[in-house]
């Protein structure tokens, strides 16, 4: 395997990574601030995916599909806290799975009902459907570095937000010590509602963005949900930059089990078994790397609470 | 413990127990047992034979949510990925079935045993962490296992695997009729769902609801918390095992999807309904559940949408589930 293949599929990996970062971002501060278990945060990029397919065929305009998926998700978002998520703040996480469990249950039946049970075709942005040089003999698709892009300039974003301004502040105080911010006086249910609203348009925004290279389907939230959620633990609740390594890091193990480890297992093992060993590894290794973590930190990597 | 083979609750020797099921109804689950045993019978008698299958998916999983209940209700351990386990015992069958074995008794038991031990390798893990962490360790476990068997190629993959036929009963039962395995099914469920309920009144199932309300104070009074849960765990884990295995001798069919996460958190959402820790609770609520979404999909394509908002509904304004709306009683257990 040359170099250049090595590199490309570390990039296909951070790519992958990074999108799971955007849906993990907004999963962790809601975790972290409110202690809230939001298994429907997956169907705000099922949601966002079908809004950017939707726009983006009948106006033709990508920036204006990314755009109509975010600012929808948004209001949503706020809707939502409004009238569901504000009354399951302190309750226990129990009543939290139900009720964001039939929030999945109505957004699945909502999608199919209005655009059918069939996947919609997402078309890749006529712009981006070229492929970029990047290194001598590795020609990338443009579309796939604009998905690295935009994950970077995120977390970035994201960084200088929670680090240096007020809000972020406000945010950290929160995630650290609930009750100790209240008494210090700090709103923290405006700053949640914030957060979540903010979570939700990143969401939609991931899922704008995934649209085009995935199927995109009632059931794709649930899917994705899961490795944004073992993103969050491992990363440790409530914190951003542990989310950020952590999806790279699982990022970096679905591509050692995807691109690498087939070819290694090709030369000890019968093909068909090592056609079925790789995916296997890269999809156990996620949850093995969240429970190994778990077990040497039981609260993940960058935990704000483990003082 | 004395012998455990009748649903109805014994009640006397355990009456000093704090927990132990109030004497009072001691008739009900004996007259439940016999009009769901009639049941076939009427059922056929009315040509209503779809009935049959139906009411045996609901006690399968019946017994799966009452063995949650057990762990979250009374355990305090919000596991999900209890599906995992339904899935064990089903693979179970078919790792055997393929294996050459064509009894259905000793497949059985040894989904229970395989689910059990599944059980103790990822409760001995997963019960050293709390809260969030230890609800989203147990359901990567089960994702794990939902992976595993997705890549089973031999047994069908992501496809599922049709079982050629189902493994003999013996004692001149008829595994092909229903009718007879529905009876099996009835039997086998009404005498793990009265182990349950006997245990939940036992010296060990009160230690395990005394861990959930203190931790700290029980093991300062001598008790082993970490070997107790864990005990708890294999418990629940060999029950949703046979209720997986009994699925998939009903319906000769398994598939990964059986595991999917959903199916775990739709388990919850059975025991919530029902009411957490109480006796009834797994029952009522996987009958409340498939019986609306049967009912429901008999009207429309989209029955998922009404049971959302009913879930969404019960967690605003009834968190205790159904039992919420239960009449207040006189007196109280102890």
């Amino acid at each position: 395997m040359s170099a250049t293949l090595i590199f490309e599929q570390l990039l296909n990996g951070a790519g992958y990574g990074l999108m799971l970062f955007l849906i993990a971002a907004g999963l962790t501060l809601v975790f972290g601030i409110m202690d809230v278990m939001n298994l429907a945060h997956g169907s705000l990029f099922m949601l966002g995916a079908y809004v950017a397919a939707l726009v983006h065929v009948h106006t033709g305009s990508f920036a204006l599909a990314v755009a109509s998926a975010i600012g929808t998700m948004a209001v949503l978002a706020l809707l939502l806290e409004t009238t569901v998520v504000r009354r399951l703040y302190g309750r226990d996480h129990l009543v939290q799975v139900l009720a964001t469990f039939g929030l999945i249950l109505i957004a699945d039946d909502a999608v199919k009902m209005l655009c059918g049970p069939a996947p919609l075709l997402a078309p890749t942005p006529a712009a981006f459907a070229t492929s970029v040089e990047l290194l001598p003999g590795l020609p990338y698709p443009a579309y796939r570095l604009l998905i690295l892009a935009t994950g970077i300039a995120v977390a970035l974003g994201l960084y200088a937000l929670v680090n240096h301004s007020r809000m972020g502040m406000l945010v950290r105080a929160g995630a650290s010590d609930r009750w100790m911010a209240v008494l210090m006086g700090v709103r923290v249910h405006r700053v949640f509602s914030g957060v979540f609203v903010l979570g939700a348009a990143l969401a939609g925004l991931a899922g704008a963005l995934m649209g085009p290279v995935m199927a995109v389907q009632a059931g794709m939230g649930e899917a994705i949900l899961i490795p944004a959620q073992v993103i969050v633990v491992i990363g440790g609740i409530g914190s951003v930059r542990g989310a950020f390594v952590a999806s790279l890091l699982v990022g970096l193990v679905d591509i050692i089990g995807r691109a690498f480890l087939p070819p290694v297992l090709r030369t000890m093992l019968p093909p068909a078994v090592a056609a079925d060993l790789g995916p296997l590894f890269s999809e156990v290794a996620m949850y093995a790397l969240m429970a190994a973590v778990l077990t040497f930190r039981p609260t993940g990597l960058f935990s704000p609470k483990a003082a | 413990m004395n012998t455990l083979t009748s649903p109805a609750p014994g009640g006397a020797a355990l009456a000093a127990v704090p927990a132990a099921p109030p004497a009072r109804a001691w008739w009900l689950p004996l007259v439940l047992l016999l009009v769901l045993a009639a049941l076939p019978t009427l059922a056929q008698a009315a040509g209503l034979e779809f009935y049959i299958g139906l009411v045996r998916r609901i006690l399968l999983f019946a017994l799966a949510a009452a063995s949650l209940n057990f762990l979250i209700g009374d355990g305090g351990m919000i596991a999900l990925g209890h599906a995992g386990f339904i899935g064990t015992g089903a693979y179970t069958v078919v790792a055997l079935t393929d294996f050459g074995v064509q009894s259905a008794w000793p497949i059985w038991a040894a989904a229970m045993a395989v689910s059990a031990l599944a059980a103790v390798a990822i409760g001995a893990i997963s019960l050293r962490t709390r809260g969030v962490y230890f609800i989203m360790i147990t359901l990567a476990f089960a994702q794990m296992l939902y992976y595993v068997c997705m890549t089973q190629r031999q047994w069908g993959g992501e496809d599922g695997y049709t079982l050629p036929m189902r493994p003999q009963l013996g004692f001149g039962l008829d595994a092909q009729n229903e009718a007879v395995m529905y009876q099996v099914v009835l039997a086998l469920v009404a005498v793990a769902w009265g182990l349950l309920d006997r245990l939940r009144g036992s010296r060990f199932g009160v230690a395990v609801m005394g861990i959930r309300d203190n931790d700290v104070r029980m093991q300062a009074l001598g008790y082993p918390v970490y070997r107790l849960r864990l005990v708890a765990f294999a418990i629940a884990g060999a029950l949703a095992g046979l209720s997986g295995a009994l699925l998939a001798t009903c319906n000769s069919f398994v598939s990964p999807s059986m595991m999917h996460w959903t199916e775990s958190a739709m388990l919850i959402v059975m025991v919530i309904l029902g009411g957490l820790g109480q006796r009834w609770g797994g029952p009522v609520g996987a009958l409340v559940w498939l019986g609306l979404a049967e009912t429901l999909r008999q009207f429309t394509e989209h029955w998922q949408m009404p049971l959302g908002v009913l879930l969404v509904a019960v967690a605003l304004y009834a968190p205790a589930g159904l039992a919420t709306f239960r009449l207040p009683r006189r007196g109280g257990a102890a």
